[in-house]
């Protein structure tokens, strides 16, 4: 009991310090909320606090695929991008999955998903209703559907609305790599 | 010699310039101002459904939609009180399921009625088996709305893209483009937003 109880306080400071170092205001108090599901921590963003992940100036080569786990074709190439992330993690190759699960069903869904599967990646939740100001945001050709997904560094960027097999997300990231 | 390099470069351009157009011109379909091509598909009822079957009709609001999809559940209501607002004023909803059933059974026929009769869908909800209707008018996703406006030249496409700007909570909403745009139309008027983006549920194909 007292072990939870010291786990629990770990985990809200732990939150706490997370939430100082981010710089926009609306995504924090969301965290915030997010920690009471005490097991899996999850990052919600709105876009604002979000568009940082597409826009790092480092010397990684980051893949963002857009996906949801009530979505059928989103969830059947996942493993790629996980195997993706494992094969590249030492050529600099950075997958975010994120999440447009509904926020209702983060605790109910998303967050046993994240657990059931043992997701590598980093998993973090979008969760902006007002779409047609952001979806452009990310890509002007971007139409809406899921499974999209974005890779990028700090040189170029490219943009796919559609589902891929490892072979297929695996020739488009090794082009960032020569 | 330098000629053969010459094609060959020529070529090579080409290839390189169409491979680049490929991936830009994800939008195929109808686009604003375009004439839509008329469509006969089975209703629930069995039925088969034209927009021609309209005499009086003034337009359409034309929804791809599904059984499958959270974001076309929740917005089935939404798709009802479009229906009840705008029939009587000349723009009738019909909605369209897009998906391989193969795919996505819950997408099957049986099904699309029976989810029509627990909502009591207000509309008709055709169904595009062979697959041939959703391309033509370039919808990707469900929920995906458009807005036609019958004319002299056929029914005109006014508008394409999301039913309003909040999928979560009907109350929050702040834009309603689809009325926005009948609005527009029954008034003789420009539509103020004629595209918008939502994130939506790939068509299966």
């Amino acid at each position: 009991m007292k072990l939870k109880v010291l786990f629990v306080a770990v985990l809200i400071m732990a939150s706490c310090a997370k939430n100082k170092k981010q710089e926009s205001g609306t995504e924090t108090t969301k965290e915030v909320e997010t920690t009471k599901e005490k097991e899996t921590p999850l990052e919600v963003y709105d876009f604002n606090g979000f568009e940082k992940f597409l826009n790092q100036k480092d010397d990684k080569i980051h893949v963002v695929n857009f996906w949801a786990t009530w979505c059928a074709p989103c969830v059947k190439e996942l493993p790629y991008f996980e195997q993706l992330n494992d094969t590249y993690k030492d050529e600099n190759v950075e997958v975010l999955l994120v999440s447009l699960d509904f926020p209702h069903m983060y605790d109910s869904k998303l967050k046993p998903f994240i657990k059931d599967r043992k997701l590598k990646s980093k998993v973090v939740a979008l969760d902006d209703p007002d779409m047609n100001t952001w979806i452009p945001k990310v890509n002007e050709a971007w139409s809406g559907s899921i499974p999209a997904t974005v890779i990028y560094n700090k040189n170029k960027s490219v943009f796919f609305e559609q589902s891929f097999t490892f072979d297929e997300l695996e020739k488009e990231v090794k082009q960032f790599l020569n | 010699m330098k000629k053969a390099i010459k094609i060959i470069s020529g070529g090579l351009l080409v290839l390189l310039i169409s491979a680049f157009t490929v991936n830009n011109t994800i939008n195929k379909g109808y686009k604003i101002g375009d004439v839509a091509e008329d469509f006969s598909l089975k209703n629930i009822d069995g039925k088969m459904v034209s927009m021609a079957d309209y005499k009086d009709a003034k337009g359409f609001i034309i929804t791809f939609t599904c059984n499958t999809c959270p974001y076309a559940v929740m917005y089935e209501d939404r798709i009802i009180e479009l229906n009840k607002k705008y029939a009587p004023k000349g723009y009738p909803v019909i909605a369209i399921m897009p998906n391989n059933v193969e795919v996505k059974p819950g997408d099957a026929l049986p099904e699309m009625k029976k989810r029509a009769g627990e909502k009591g869908f207000n509309f008709p909800y055709l169904i595009d088996e062979s697959q041939n209707v959703f391309p033509k008018f370039g919808a990707t996703k469900t929920p995906h709305m458009f807005v036609l406006e019958k004319t002299s030249k056929g029914n005109v496409v006014k508008y394409i893209g999301a039913i309003d700007d909040n999928y979560k909570d009907a109350a929050a909403v702040n834009t309603k483009y689809v009325e926005a745009a009948v609005d527009a139309l029954l008034k003789g008027k420009e539509v103020p937003e004629s595209e918008t983006k939502a994130i939506g549920c790939s068509i299966k194909v």
